[in-house]
Parts: C-alpha cells; structure tokens; sequence
C-alpha cells in the first residue's frame, strides 16, 4: 500500500538573490494511513509553508513531494486542483465553510467541483454529518451553528471526497479547550476508523498528545520528537 | 454554478443595488429605443407601407420627395428597363388640415399614389381620402370634410389606414389629381402639371437585386440628362434613409444607446470587481478544495447575466406601464424585436462587464487560504 505522503528532502525558498528566504529547507517526512501527525512550530517557521506543499497549493523549490504515491513536485496548476479535489482534505483555520450554504450543501459542493451531484453524494453527506453528530443541522446555515459545531462540518466536507491524507491548520485555535478536546477525538477517530493520514498545525501543546508523533519546525528545519 | 444561484437566492440583498441600478438603465434603454423605433415608424410609414423595391428621384432631387420631379418621357424610359413589371407614381404636399370642430389645425401629408400601398385600397375618387389612423388623435372621422392648405382645398375622409405617415404627420391617401390640387393651390411657387409626378416606385420582377435595378434604371435614363429627366433611384430601405432629419435621428439615438450600454458594462465590471475582491478569502478557499478557476468565473458570470435578467425584467415593466400612459403625442413604439435585441446586448454587455474580474479571480492564490499566499 502506498504511503498517503512523503516529501524528501524538500526546501522551499521565496524570492532569490539577496532578499532569498529559505521557508523549508531539506524538510523529509512520511506519514502512513491511519497515522496522524502533529506540526508543532512557532510564527514564522515554516508550517503553513510545509503544509501547503503537502497539500498541492504550493510548488516546493527542490525535493520530492509525494501525495498518495504520486510525485506531484512538477504537476501543472490544473493537475493539482485535481489532486487537491480528489485526494487530499483540508480543514482550514478561518474562512472554512461557504457562508450561504447549508451544512449539507458546504458537503455537497465537494461532489459538485467534481461534476458529481446524485442521491448518493447526498446520502454520503448525510451520513457523515450524522457521524459527526449534526444530523439535526444539515440544513442550517455557517452563521446558525456555534463554533464547534462550525468545525465539525468543515472536518465532514473535508472527509467528502474519501481522501487519502487530511491536512488540518490549527482547527482547534478558535474553540475552547474542551471543544478542543472533543474535536481532536474526532479527528483522531476519523482518522483510525477511515484509514487516512493526518496533518495537524497546532500551536497548543495540549492537544499534541493525541496525535501519534509530533514533529517540530523552527526556522524551517524539522525535528521529529 | 449553483452555488452562484444559490447566493443570489439567499443573499439577495448583496446584489439588489446593482439590480436597480442597471434596471433604470435598461428602462432608459428601451425608452430610448422606444422613442427611435417611434419616430422611425411615424416618420417613414408612408415609404415602408409602398409595395415597391425600387424609388425614382429626379437626380437634382437631393432625393428629397417635395423637390423631385418625374416627368412622363423619363417614366416611360423606367418603364422599359429590364427587369421593371410596374412603375406608379407618388406625390407629397405637406398642408395644415382645418378639422370640423377642432380649432387647432392638424398636420397632415396629402400623399397622391397610383399604386396602392400596404394596407390602403385603390385610389379613391377627387376629392376624397384614406386618412392615417393618426389623424383620428387630431379629432378626425369617416364623413368629415377636411379644408386643406390655406387654400382650403375640401378632402372627404372616406375611411382610416394604419401606419403610413410621413415624417410624424397623419397622411391623407388621394388620388393624383386631387394631389395636384392641393399642390398647386397651397404651394404655387412649386406648381405641377398634370402628367408630372414627384417620385416613381418601381416594382421588379425579383431576377435582379433592388440596388441592381436602381443601378439599371439610372443607367437608362442617364442619357435624359442631368435635370432634364436623368434619376437617383434608391432601394426602399435607402429611401426611408433619405427622409429629412433620419438618418441623423438614427445616429444621435444609435450613440446615446451605445453610451448607456458602455455605461452598463462599466456598473457590471465595477460591481462585481468589488464583489470579487470581498470574496478572495472564500475564492482562496475554494480553490484550495478542488475548484477551478473556470468554475469560479462562471459562477461570476451567471450571476451579472442573473442579475441583468431581473433588471431588465424590471426596466420592461417599468417601460410597459409608461408606454400604456403616455400621452398619443409621444411617438413611443416598443417592439418585440427591438425588446428581444436590448435584452441580448444588455447580458452581453454584462457579460463583457464580468470579464473584468476575471484577472482578479486567476491571480488567487489557493495557498492563501491557509495564509501561505505567495
């Protein structure tokens, strides 16, 4: 089985000559399905940078960038919105949800980029808002549910598409800290249960310890602890 | 794409100024319209009504009905051309109508004609006419006697026609004496003989083209000489052109509609520039999840075509009900036509407006929506 990601020795450097930045240099790591990591870093250091090109929105300068086997570091603009469509999950920190659209339908519209939309995409998206425990919120707006409940949809659009790795940035910086917990048990039992790999920016060490390994950045290098 | 619909449906308030906005310009588009085809149609009925494929001036005319003469040897030389099956004869004199009644006088164009136009019977007898149904506004009916020209030459009206005035003013259908009559009694500085016409239609029998037998016709006659029988002869369509004051009516009206499409586009493209540059965070986001940007800008563009839609759904009602109370003088015409093209231009125009955001929506960065824009 193939792993769900991989970057080898992977350096990401913006602009070039003397005002050159180096965002990620020689960054290498793998995660495995079932497997959920922890990206631990302070401002600055190269997570946010380090999980875009995980994620296909960012070209890495040099070093390989596997997602799902494939090796997407010379893909064209179009072949990543593909991959990001099709294989990968994201849970963003802030605009997460489409503000005037319902829960199920912030689901849906996963399926309608893909030029899908059938019984099934609905019953899909029913059925996970139902794990999630929204069942009575299908149909309300991003502005009618409260902040967890916010994340909980985004962590069900972002399992809509059956992708192979999940990519999560600090999805619980806005809730408290029991609404933290409860969705870091929800990551990590979608997770297990779903046979995906995890990514998580956090910058709360308390909610590391429910990832399997936490990996350190600072200044764009990694140190797995 | 259906989420762009489902924005409209459920955030209608964000694009209600917009709507407005271009529904008062699509009223002031199909009022303008309205008011070009109405004086476009008052103003050339009596040459669009003719059954006819070719017009014969006399070629010192300036194609001007009032100074064209055709003279009988030049329309005998007509009537022989190639291609030529029949030829009538046409006469205009332009005269104040006293009404029985009416204080006022009514404008009024004594057309004398040979062949019957569109819609009007045969010529009737001396002294009677066919009176536009324009002249029933001024307070004319069947039985009465008009006094025509300060002359007050005596017209019975024997009967209404539809949609044959010349220049705005209601015509009265004689037959040709009587035409001279009026003619020569009101204008004696600009009399006619018996036999003298002031324009020829001609019809063709179809094998050659309309600007090929007004080419044939001045040809023939060409050796008449110039004022002495030689012709201008124009298709019809060139013919309603060349009525006083026409042409240029067209053209002024033409810009003023063009400027305010140039408007539309300019709201649309502002619109929905300032729309896109408040949804770049979602955009980014959307982009981050799989959507193209394709996907994105047509969502964009249904929209302004969604909301040029209702707009103009709102300026032709808001046209409708004006065209229902306006005053009779108001030579206002909405045609389906002309209704059918302004909506076209109007999404083209709104599409065209949309384009200008296309740029923005490219230039997003889907790494932005996790705050690693580049």
């Amino acid at each position: 089985m193939t792993t769900p990601l991989e970057l080898r020795d992977v350096t990401k450097v913006y602009g070039s000559g003397d005002t050159a930045v180096t965002a990620l240099a020689h960054a290498t790591l793998s995660v495995a399905a079932e497997e959920m990591v922890a990206l631990v870093g302070p401002s600055g250091s190269g997570k946010t940078t380090l999980l875009s090109i995980a994620g296909g929105l960012l070209h890495a300068t040099s070093g390989e960038v596997r997602v799902g086997g494939r090796d997407i570091s010379a893909a064209t603009p179009r072949q990543l919105t593909d991959l990001r469509r099709d294989t990968v999950g994201f849970v963003f920190q802030a605009v997460n949800l489409v503000p005037f659209l319902t829960a199920r339908e912030n689901l849906l519209l996963v399926d309608e980029l893909r030029g899908r939309r059938s019984k099934a995409s609905r019953q899909r998206a029913d059925q996970l808002l139902g794990e999630l425990g929204l069942a009575y919120r299908t149909g309300n707006l991003p502005g009618q549910l409260s902040g967890g409940e916010r994340q909980r949809v985004a962590i069900a659009r972002a399992l809509m598409n059956e992708p192979r790795l999940v990519l999560f940035d600090e999805p619980t910086s806005a809730l408290d800290t029991q609404l933290g917990e409860q969705v870091m048990e929800l990551i990590k039992a979608e997770v297990k249960g779903r046979g995906i790999a995890a990514v998580i920016i956090t910058h709360d060490e308390r909610m590391t310890h429910y990832a399997d390994r936490t990996v350190h950045i600072v200044d764009g290098v990694l140190n797995a602890t | 794409m259906r989420m762009a619909l489902r924005e409209l449906r459920r955030r209608p308030g964000r694009f209600t100024m917009a709507t407005l906005t271009l529904a008062v310009l699509a009223s002031l588009l199909l009022f303008l319209a309205g008011l070009l085809d109405g004086l476009y149609l008052g103003s050339t009925g009596a040459i669009r009504a003719q059954q006819a494929d070719v017009f014969v001036y006399g070629d010192t005319s300036r194609d001007s009905f009032l100074r064209s003469r055709i003279e009988p040897h030049t329309r005998e030389v007509v009537r022989q051309v190639a291609g030529v099956t029949a030829v009538g004869g046409l006469g205009l004199a332009l005269v104040g109508a006293a009404v029985p009644g009416s204080d006022d006088l009514a404008d009024a164009a004594v057309i004398g004609y040979e062949l019957p136009p569109r819609g009007v019977p045969e010529p009737p007898a001396p002294g009677q006419a066919w009176a536009d149904d324009r002249l029933r506004a001024e307070g004319v009916s069947v039985g009465d006697v008009l006094q025509l020209g300060t002359a007050r030459i005596p017209v019975e009206v024997i009967g209404f026609v539809d949609d044959t005035n010349y220049l705005l003013q209601g015509a009265l259908w004689v037959e040709p004496g009587t035409w001279r009559a009026v003619q020569n009694a009101n204008r004696p500085d600009a009399r006619v003989a018996d036999d003298i016409v002031q324009v020829l239609i001609v019809r063709g029998d179809g094998t050659a083209s309309d600007e090929e037998l007004a080419a044939r016709i001045d040809a023939a006659t060409a050796s008449l000489g110039t004022g002495s029988g030689a012709t201008s002869s124009l298709t019809k369509a060139e013919a309603e052109l060349s009525l006083p004051g026409t042409r240029e009516q067209n053209a002024t009206f033409n810009q003023i509609l063009g400027v305010t499409f140039a408007v539309v586009v300019l709201i649309v493209a502002l619109y929905f520039a300032l729309l896109t540059l408040e949804r770049v965070p979602l955009y980014g986001m959307l982009k981050a999840v799989g959507a193209s940007t394709r996907q994105l800008f047509a969502g964009v563009m249904v929209q302004a075509i969604v909301v040029a839609t209702a707009a103009f759904a709102m300026g032709a009602v808001v046209v409708a009900v004006g065209a229902a109370t306006a005053p009779a003088e108001l030579p206002l015409a909405v045609e389906q036509g002309r209704v059918v093209s302004t909506y076209v231009v109007l999404v083209l125009c709104a599409v065209l407006g949309s384009l200008a955001s296309l740029r923005r929506v490219v230039r997003i960065d889907p790494a932005q929506a996790i705050g690693g824009g580049s």
